[in-house]
């Protein structure tokens, strides 16, 4: 977020550039549920850096102590394998942010790529290019990639490479309506008489200009992404055992959910914390960055 | 409005074949053959076998030609048989979609019921307790995964009521009642997050259309409030609502094969995912195809529902 900002105020901050809302991301801090949404992630983060280090029960097989209660040295019980839940959803804390960021990331290039692409060069490009955007879309999400996962095999790559790829046209549609928008302002008719090149004006006037959507859009859906590895992984299509992941934690506990309610608990709170965080964040950038909609 | 239900079913057309090209291409040119998949750890298996097996399933023929037999199989219903169950595609189906679809369609309802009415008095209290209550139970509605939500939702009824749904499919027609008890938890589990959604956009579209100067002008000339409210203000809000809706049958299908899974409803996704797991071929596709089709279909419904609740849009 730091690098945004002093990356905006470098930029000529003209009457015509509006668009540069992000140099209203500081407004943030005013934002209730957004400053909740910001902790419950810089928690996240703080557990799946360090919690490994602070917590050093480790979480090898130890069958004797398999499907304990919680206790004060196994405070969320142990699983199946005698090894100590907490250690595990620590982990997961891992796996989940990776997939989740590296997924978006993958999505946010592709899209913009092909966003802006479509949304500068019209004609014949925008036509294929948007096409098959469109029928991507008209696939349920989760379908898609539980297909494209299920077909490359299951594993922890594989389900990155597949939410990147069904998220993909959602951003590619968002960067080619902005991309117009701002084709049709004067800094970019002025900047074309100047002689400037097409390259020159995505990279000075498209691209910067498209950050604020491109900002809530990510952040709204790293929830989405973080959800769907986990829903993967609980159909066994995503991170692959022995490796901890909060879904296929979840999908494991069923088959004891009689004698050891608690496994269910712990993996399926976790996901919901921070896909909440996601969502607070989400929804207090979007207030501040688009006025449009604070009153909504 | 025969005219605007026409244009909108003949342009179902180009969108299936998009979907068909893509699924069909996606399971061939994916990495990882079916008949290797067969043949994994066969040390014996000879070239001329995997060659055989491919011919038997129509796999040696080239791309446009098995694309040809794929749609002339969806389209009389000729889908081939299961690779490991031997049943016939069609068959399999034609008892899956069903599930799906009554899943779906429970799961709207239930959403509508509750998620409209809370958005209404969440606008009408703007800026109270209940409505940063509503705010923030919305978000946790969004945030809780359904499969997670199923997991607990089974724990709960069986230890406290010592009850768990029924684990064999009872059709609605034989058993009403049973096929409702049955249906209810999982329809649930996936309505929460359309209930979320459906509720934050009530609230939105209220706000909007609360402000326009005909909502005052229903007041000024005496119109009782109730009257305004469902009359003149809940009927223009509920345009974007249904706009919504549509967006997230998707998202409603998606929960419907995992919380299917958990129930044990073979559905459509049930079918799906239990065919990626065998690397069942013409169970994958066909079931893509289906699913993709069923969600394709339910969007045109929700689009005429849409010139139902606006009637501008059908006349234009």
């Amino acid at each position: 977020m730091m690098v945004v900002l002093v990356k905006a105020r470098d930029g000529p901050v003209s009457a015509v550039a509006r668009p540069w809302r992000v140099l209203e991301l500081a407004r943030l801090r005013h934002h209730l549920i957004g400053v909740l949404g910001m902790t419950i992630i810089a928690a996240t983060v703080g557990t799946a850096v360090f919690g490994p280090r602070a917590w050093r029960v480790g979480y090898a097989d130890e069958v004797a102590h398999r499907l304990l209660g919680p206790s004060a040295v196994h405070p969320l019980g142990t699983d199946t394998l005698g090894r100590d839940e907490l250690s595990r959803v620590i982990h997961g804390a891992q796996v989940s942010l990776q997939v989740g960021i590296i997924a978006v990331l993958i999505a946010l290039a592709l899209g913009t790529v092909i966003g802006v692409l479509t949304g500068f060069y019209r004609r014949g490009l925008d036509a294929v290019l948007m096409r098959v955007v469109d029928i991507m879309f008209a696939f349920p999400g989760l379908v898609l990639a539980v297909l494209i996962a299920g077909l490359l095999g299951p594993s922890r790559t594989n389900a990155m490479i597949a939410i990147g790829i069904v998220y993909a046209p959602a951003f590619a549609r968002v960067v080619r309506g902005s991309t117009l928008s701002i084709l049709g302002l004067p800094f970019v008719e002025a900047a074309r008489s100047l002689g400037a090149r097409d390259w020159w004006i995505i990279r000075r006037h498209i691209l910067p200009n498209i950050l604020a959507p491109l900002i809530v859009l990510t952040t709204l859906y790293l929830s989405t992404a973080i959800l769907a590895e986990a829903a993967l992984s609980f159909l066994g299509l995503g991170t692959q055992p022995p490796e901890p992941s909060w879904g296929s934690m979840l999908e494991a506990s069923r088959a004891h959910m009689q004698q050891a309610p608690w496994l269910a608990i712990s993996p399926g709170l976790a996901i919901m914390i921070v896909v909440l965080g996601f969502n607070f964040l989400g929804d207090g950038l979007r207030d501040v960055l688009d006025p449009q909609l604070r009153d909504a | 409005m025969i005219r605007f239900v026409a244009g909108r079913v003949v342009l179902l057309f180009p969108t299936l074949v998009g979907m068909s090209i893509l699924i069909f291409l996606m399971v061939r040119l994916l990495p990882g053959d079916v008949v290797d998949v067969m043949f994994a750890g066969d040390v014996a298996a000879t070239a001329a076998a995997k060659v055989a097996i491919r011919r038997a399933l129509g796999l040696a023929a080239p791309l446009p030609v098995q694309y040809f037999d794929f749609v002339t199989g969806a389209v009389t219903g000729r889908l081939g048989a299961s690779l490991t169950s031997g049943e016939s595609v069609s068959q399999i189906l034609g008892r899956a979609v069903p599930i799906t679809v009554e899943l779906a369609v429970l799961a709207t309802m239930i959403a509508t019921t509750v998620g409209i009415p809370l958005g209404v008095v969440s606008s009408l209290r703007r800026n109270t307790a209940f409505d940063l209550a509503a705010h923030i139970g919305g978000l946790i509605g969004l945030s809780l995964p359904n499969f997670w939500f199923a997991t607990l939702a089974l724990l709960m009824t069986s230890v406290f009521f010592h009850w768990i749904p029924p684990v064999t499919w009872i059709s609605p027609g034989r058993d009403p009642l049973g096929n409702l008890s049955q249906l209810i938890l999982p329809a649930t589990a996936i309505a929460v997050y359309l209930m979320a959604t459906v509720m934050r956009m009530t609230r939105t579209s209220m706000l909007e259309v609360l402000r326009q100067d005909y909502v005052r002008t229903a007041h000024a000339k005496g119109a009782r409030p109730g009257r305004v409210l469902f009359h003149h203000a809940l009927r223009n809000s509920l345009i974007p609502v249904v706009t919504v809706i549509g967006f997230q049958i998707g998202g409603l299908m998606g929960g419907a094969a995992v919380v299917e899974i958990i129930f044990g409803l073979p559905g459509m996704g049930y079918t799906l995912v239990e065919g990626i797991y065998n690397r069942d071929y013409p169970v994958i596709q066909a079931a893509a195809l289906l699913l993709a089709a069923v969600f394709v279909v339910l969007n045109l419904i929700v689009d005429l529902l849409y010139a139902v609740v606006d009637p501008r849009i059908g006349v234009a």
